[in-house]
């Protein structure tokens, strides 16, 4: 079935070239830091993850949020969502891969990461999200590409893969929950320190997940003549509206807990973070600009106005994603390391090369979710004509 | 708590995450069994504050007696010398490199959360040694993905296995005293004319790491197989600056100085149980 993905137009083989482009500067820079250490990154002592986990921990998000579309098709047999849930199952592959190679491009010893299986740890964790994401990957390969492929032949799907399409909505929630975990259970950090974690996570996944699937469901309908149906982008619109209401509740209630309760160590990240704490205040643009942009986008996307109007819909869409990125790809991460458990402020600031290699593991991930989608397409088309 | 109750504690917890035997650890829970302080009166932090006793047959601490780093100059700097150089601790002269197992922090730092209002003046200037804590509670052995980091089951040091740690830095979130120090590059670098860049010199009885581990205090546990006490220690004399002991042993000279002297420890708040002390 893979053959389907080399046929295609010129637009095509140029974004393909162009994601190679990156994908190598990203792989050129990746083999500068495997040479030199992990010190290639503007990471430090103090400021120990940087925008790789902080790209992992949102793209988990990402990944989960392909739920949204496999939950309302097969539990609440949504049948508008038939066309397009295969595309959520497929952005769930691509982004759980990427995870995987953010993590392994922020390990000072990526050649021993199998000790992670060699001694297993239940007590760790990193080791229980290993787990999940690993068997969220096989889930989503074995769902996907099953179905797809029996509707490419035109047979009803094997009666043997309905248990892992199930097994996969409790799935996708334990990957985003068990990664709030290894934030929410660490004493002595406590911007993280919050049983809302997890909930929060799941709530900027739900809209985040959702609004990349419309982005790129709206590009297939532009350029290859793929109409996902009005009633599934409503519905759509309407998923990734709640999630966000909730993510920006569930941000109010982090602002309440630390300023009604006053104190210090609760204040002072988002101090740092809105506010700027002791004249540090690096991120503090990026944050108010990601709140207000995914405020302004919140409630655009109820509008039905911009619902109708495809451009109007990709803008806001792309518009949430970006506030999403900002606050859980940016802030969440570098956020729990300011002030650190000393109350020293050290800023951090990515090296140039620590960017390509990430915007190389994105372009890799956008490579395989074109991939993907371009297959997903082809049978669409032999099935709807 | 005896070894083989807390083993099995611990069997039952695990069983409980996996979904096994869950009910079995429920019911403990709900008899009260599962509680961490033996007998004592349970305040918010088990009692007397420090929670139950170390299940070790040893566990080892020390007591800094502030005080006495105050009043003599240079000795704290003496004790970093004497770590650093005999653990092949490089020094790279700039912080986003830094790696550091034994430093002097202000009292305010070391203890963010003391307030005094109106401090006095000496509370500003004191030199307070800090290292890795040796929890008897470790979060960073918690965390550690692949038991790297690990605790010692005889005498309960925090120890590394720097040829397992794969370098994800989950203990230095972690730690809630920022004790440990990633090799951010290789250590062992040299310049043209073939010396070591960011070592003085090698001590070849202790191993260097390789870049991409993590490394921090070990309380010098490879001395102390041998019958030495911490090098830190040693290098205060008999100022009695740092008591070094078993803290299991209720007759060694640091229960003693315990038992009499008021001490604090840092965050008792986290639950970690620290096995360092201070006399302020
Ligand atoms: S001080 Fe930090 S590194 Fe040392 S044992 Fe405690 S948590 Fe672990
Ligand atoms: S960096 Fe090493 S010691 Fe620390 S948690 Fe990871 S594997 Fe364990
Ligand atoms: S106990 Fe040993 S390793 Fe720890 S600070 Fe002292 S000399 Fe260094």
């Amino acid at each position: 079935m893979i053959d389907k993905a080399l046929k295609g137009d010129t637009r095509y083989w140029i974004w393909l070239a162009f994601l190679l482009g990156v994908m190598t500067l990203g792989g050129l820079s990746y083999v500068q830091q495997f040479k030199y250490g992990l010190g290639y990154t503007g990471m430090s002592r103090d400021v120990s993850w940087g925008v790789y986990i902080a790209q992992f921990t949102f793209l988990v998000g990402v990944a989960a949020g392909g739920v949204m579309l496999v939950l309302p098709y097969y539990l609440h047999d949504f049948k508008a969502f038939g066309r397009i849930t295969v595309l959520g199952e497929f952005m769930a592959i691509a982004a759980v891969s990427m995870c995987l190679m953010f993590i392994l491009a922020d390990l000072g010893q990526p050649a021993r990461v199998l000790n992670v299986i060699l001694h297993p740890t239940p007590n760790s964790m990193l080791f229980w999200d290993m787990i999940v994401l690993n068997g969220y990957l096989f889930l989503n390969i074995i769902c996907g590409w099953v179905i797809l492929n029996a509707e490419a032949k035109e047979v009803p799907p094997p009666k043997w893969v309905k248990p892992f399409v199930y097994i996969s909505i409790p799935w996708a929630i334990s990957i985003h929950t068990v990664t709030a975990f290894l934030y929410a259970g660490l004493p002595g950090r406590h911007f993280w320190l919050t049983a809302i974690m997890a909930p929060r996570f799941l709530a900027s996944a739900f809209a985040a997940g959702p609004a990349l699937l419309l982005i790129c469901a709206m590009a297939m309908k532009k350029y290859a003549n793929f109409d996902p149906g009005e009633k599934a982008v409503n519905k759509l619109c309407t998923i990734i509206s709640y999630a966000a209401i909730a993510n920006f509740f569930f941000i109010g209630l982090e602002f309440f807990t630390a300023y009604y309760s006053n104190i210090p160590g609760h204040m002072h990240t988002l101090d740092y973070l809105f506010f700027g704490l002791e004249g540090h205040d690096n991120l503090v643009p990026f944050m108010r600009f990601s709140m207000v942009l995914g405020l302004i986008a919140t409630i655009a996307i109820m509008v039905p106005a911009v619902r109708r109007n495809d451009r109007y819909l990709v803008i806001t869409c792309a518009a949430l994603f970006l506030a999403l990125w900002i606050d859980k790809g940016v802030g969440l991460v570098l956020g729990g390391f300011v002030p650190n458990p000393l109350e020293y402020i050290t800023e951090y600031v990515p090296t140039f090369g620590e960017l390509m290699i990430t915007a190389g593991i994105w372009a890799t991930g956008f490579f395989i979710l074109t991939i993907l989608y371009k297959v997903a397409l082809a049978v669409d088309r032999q099935i709807h004509g | 708590m005896d070894i083989k109750r807390r083993k099995f504690l611990k069997l039952a917890g695990l069983s409980a995450v996996a979904g096994i035997g869950a009910p079995s650890a429920f019911n403990m829970l709900l008899r009260g069994e599962v509680s961490a302080s033996e007998g004592k009166p349970s305040g918010h932090g088990g009692g007397e504050g420090h929670g139950a006793a170390s299940t070790t047959k040893y566990r080892y601490g020390i007591v800094i007696d502030v005080r006495k780093f105050a009043s003599i100059k240079g000795l704290a700097g003496k004790c970093i010398k004497a770590c650093h150089t005999i653990h092949n601790v490089p020094n790279y002269g700039n912080k986003k490199d830094e790696i550091k197992w034994v430093w002097v922090e202000s009292y305010e730092h070391a203890f963010p959360e003391h307030s005094q209002y109106k401090r006095n003046e000496r509370l500003h200037k004191l030199p307070i040694l800090t290292m890795c804590n040796h929890c008897d509670n470790p979060p960073c052995v918690r965390a550690c993905p692949t038991q790297a980091t690990f605790k010692n089951k005889e005498n309960g040091i925090i120890m590394m296995d720097y040829h397992r740690c794969i370098g994800c830095r989950f203990c230095m979130a972690a730690c809630p005293y920022g004790a440990r120090s990633f090799n951010w590059r290789n250590p062992r670098e040299k310049d043209s004319q073939g010396r070591y860049r960011f070592l003085e010199r090698i001590n070849p009885d202790y191993p260097c790491r390789m870049r991409g581990v993590v490394e921090k205090c070990t309380l010098c546990v490879e001395r102390i197989d041998r019958g030495q006490i911490p090098a830190c220690v040693e290098a205060t004399g008999n100022t009695g600056a740092m008591i070094f002991g078993d803290l299991n042993d209720p007759n060694s000279e640091i229960s003693r100085v315990l038992r009499e002297t008021f001490t604090i420890q840092r965050k008792p708040a986290v639950g970690t149980h620290p096995s360092l002390f201070y006399i302020i």
